[in-house]
């Protein structure tokens, strides 16, 4: 999934400093599951800004509302009805979903509560780690399903560097295990160290962001 | 304010706070009123929101009682509670409501006497932090 942080509640403040009426949108998919952004900190953010308002004594009128996804126009659409009774929507979903929202409502102002990081999955309950770097052209089969581009710190094709800990570390921190050992363990383990022989050439980086903003057509889907 | 008394919402769970808050009446041992007691089947029922919104609706301070850390009837609902109320801790303090005002305390149901200790402690406490600064301020007072 998506992964976000909430945004420093001094920062949210701020943004939202001009404004009585607010929308608080939600999503329900990415940010639902990283906790960071559902139904329920929808409802917790809205509860600290009455708060913080209240203590000012300053008013504040607070919608919460949560869509399956706001990436898609269809959802966003539900909105349609009552956004132009708030000054300001803040969306606590990640940025593809702030950028529909605001693009479909070109004259409202649209804020991010959250700030987007990464592609990544859940280690246990609580604990989400990158994963994906989306670079476009996938390897995971030359490495046995460990991505060499999100969880090397130099991004190598053909590692461990140097700076490869004994234990198992990255040199940069030693929280992040190297990806390299556990690939080369894997290989070990189920008898694939032949993979590890084939040399990868240089990375053409232009299917990755590196080559500008992307985007995906199926024309046979198209209306 | 001399004559200000908290309204203190203090969330106890079935098997051991609020048990032991039946004890303390049983026992006719006094503690002040302005706790007022909400009962749970385990301090693992209640979420971030609900004390929360006992802020946003004028409470001037929460408490949680469970039961002993390790005898929790739901086995680990007291534990999960303690890091919901150490959350709440950070976020009242993010928007300027005080942390200090929500508190866990863990007790068996034989401590009829500890609940009305903890029930004195928390009045005295939230008593000198002064009312919750989002309550709307009217003309009188409590």
């Amino acid at each position: 999934m998506i992964v976000a942080n909430r945004k420093p509640f001094e920062e949210i403040m701020e943004m939202l400093k001009s404004y009585t009426k607010i929308l608080l949108l939600g999503c329900k998919e990415c940010v639902t599951v990283c906790s960071v952004g559902g139904t329920k900190e929808v409802e917790v953010l809205a509860s600290e800004i009455r708060l913080a308002r209240a203590k000012e004594g300053l008013p504040v009128e607070i919608k919460e509302y949560t869509l399956e996804r706001q990436c898609d126009p269809e959802y966003a659409a539900e909105i349609k009805s009552f956004v132009n009774d708030y000054d300001v929507v803040m969306s606590m979903a990640c940025g593809c979903g702030v950028q529909t929202v605001a693009e479909m409502y070109h004259n409202k102002y649209v804020v991010p509560g959250v700030n987007t990081t990464f592609f990544g999955s859940s280690e246990e309950q609580g604990v989400w780690k990158e994963m994906c770097q989306g670079c476009g052209n996938c390897v995971l089969d030359k490495t046995l399903g460990l991505c060499p581009v999100a969880r090397c710190a130099k991004s190598l094709f053909n590692g461990p560097c140097g700076g490869s800990q004994p234990g198992g570390a990255c040199e940069i921190n030693k929280d992040i295990p190297c990806v390299w050992q556990l690939i080369v363990q894997k290989m070990k383990d189920m008898n694939m160290l032949d993979k590890y022989m084939e040399i990868q050439p240089m990375k053409n980086w232009s299917t990755s962001r590196d080559g500008g903003p992307r985007k995906r057509v199926r024309e046979d889907l198209k209306i | 304010m001399d004559n200000f008394e908290p309204q203190i919402v203090a969330f106890c769970c079935e098997y051991c706070g609020y048990a032991a808050a039946d004890l303390a009446g049983s026992m006719r041992l006094s503690y002040p009123a302005n706790v007022k007691i909400v009962k749970i089947p385990c301090t693992g029922r209640v979420d971030i929101v609900f004390m929360m919104k006992a802020f946003e609706n004028g409470a001037d301070g929460v408490y949680l009682v469970g039961c002993l850390e390790g005898n929790c009837h739901f086995l680990t609902g007291n534990l999960k509670a303690r890091k919901r109320m150490e959350y709440v801790k950070k976020l009242l303090d993010e928007c300027g409501i005080g942390g200090e005002r929500v508190a866990m305390y863990n007790m068996s149901s034989a401590q009829g006497q500890r609940f009305a200790e903890v029930a004195r402690e928390m009045t005295e406490k939230i008593k000198a932090l002064g009312p919750n600064p989002a309550k709307q301020r009217t003309a009188v007072s409590g």
